[in-house]
């Protein structure tokens, strides 16, 4: 019952925010949604900015396969074959992230490589054991962190910083909590990226 | 009381000291936005560590990865290396890698060639003039 009132009430200030719109206000909204929804097409900007995403995209497939190779190289343990699988997670979170803005732009997202290709590339033949595997995906991450903070000041589009910078700050978590299970110091000097 | 005034006017004069060297410190040369017209002198061993943090997301020395293989850059055409899939925008540029066209590139990559895959901009004039250093010496031949 209360929340049958509650919702009732929701409802009603929504309605009565709605109303309280002026018809200019309304033309102003479509307006903005109607210029938003068409500026990939128009822009080469956008155009630009689905080719800088593209390469992020590829980052982010690296990261995938990489997890992918350290998971099934049975170099980890069960406790950190789980942190490496959860991480695998959010590296496809960003992948599908940046596939979802490069579509709204108007570009077409880049493909993946085989994982072959992705072992030859970062030379995982060289992995010898567990701290092996963690030290590459450091190296990963603080790159990654690296560039998504210097991809921003490319970026044409505002909505695009936010996508960069909130994956910047997920791959400065994944390098933070490696450098901390191989032992490493905490860095004295800030800033640690950019 | 004539004491007082002279201990007062020496502090001041100490205060004034204090200002103009802080003055002169933050006054310091800071990072030029613009592209330097004679590059820097590099540092390789910085430039190494530079390039591994700054760089290493995207380039090996050796491979090819979302960017191409940098050993050998210096000296080189754009967009040859063997084996990587180059934008429009590298196949056009038209340039040979040296120490200039690296600091413009490295700098802004965007406006060099609109249309590239590389957004990564080295905003510090000494970071670059490193990287390129370091560049410079894994390209043996150049």
């Amino acid at each position: 019952m209360i929340e049958a009132n509650g919702s009732k009430s929701r409802r009603s200030i929504l309605s009565g925010s709605a109303a309280a719109l002026s018809t200019a206000g309304m033309l102003a909204l479509l307006n903005t949604s109607a210029r938003a929804a068409s500026t990939p097409a128009k822009s080469g900007n956008a155009a630009q900015d689905a080719q800088l995403l593209n390469a992020a995209l590829s980052l982010e497939y690296e990261g995938i396969a990489a997890y992918q190779i350290g998971a099934e190289s049975k170099l980890l343990t069960p406790g950190v074959l789980k942190v490496a699988v959860t991480f695998q997670g959010h590296h496809k979170q960003h992948r599908d992230d940046l596939i979802g803005a490069i579509r709204r732009l108007g570009g077409t997202p880049a493909n993946t490589k085989s994982i072959p290709d992705y072992a030859k590339e970062l030379d995982t033949a060289s992995l010898k054991d567990q701290a092996d595997v963690l030290r590459l995906a450091l190296k990963l991450e603080r790159g990654a962190t690296n560039a998504y903070l210097g991809l921003i000041p490319s970026l044409d589009q505002s909505d695009l910083y936010v996508l960069a910078a909130r994956t910047a700050a997920d791959e400065s978590f994944h390098a933070a909590v490696l450098g901390q299970v191989l032992g490493e110091a905490i860095p004295q000097k800030a800033p640690m990226f950019g | 009381m004539r004491f007082l005034m002279l201990c007062y006017a020496v502090l001041i004069s100490f205060a004034a000291l204090g200002t103009a060297i802080v003055s002169a410190v933050t006054a310091y040369p800071q990072p030029l936005a613009g592209p330097q017209k004679t590059p820097l002198l590099g540092n390789a061993s910085r430039g190494a560590y530079l390039y591994e943090a700054k760089c290493g997301a995207c380039h090996s020395l050796d491979s090819n990865r979302i960017g191409p293989k940098y050993r050998g850059v210096f000296g080189r055409k754009s967009a040859t290396v063997p084996g990587f899939h180059y934008t429009a925008a590298l196949k056009k540029l038209n340039v040979v890698w040296n120490r200039q066209t690296l600091d413009r590139w490295l700098q802004k990559p965007t406006a060099m060639a609109p249309g590239t895959a590389m957004g990564y901009r080295l905003t510090v004039p000494q970071e670059r003039a490193d990287v390129i250093a370091y560049l410079k010496q894994q390209s043996p031949q150049r």
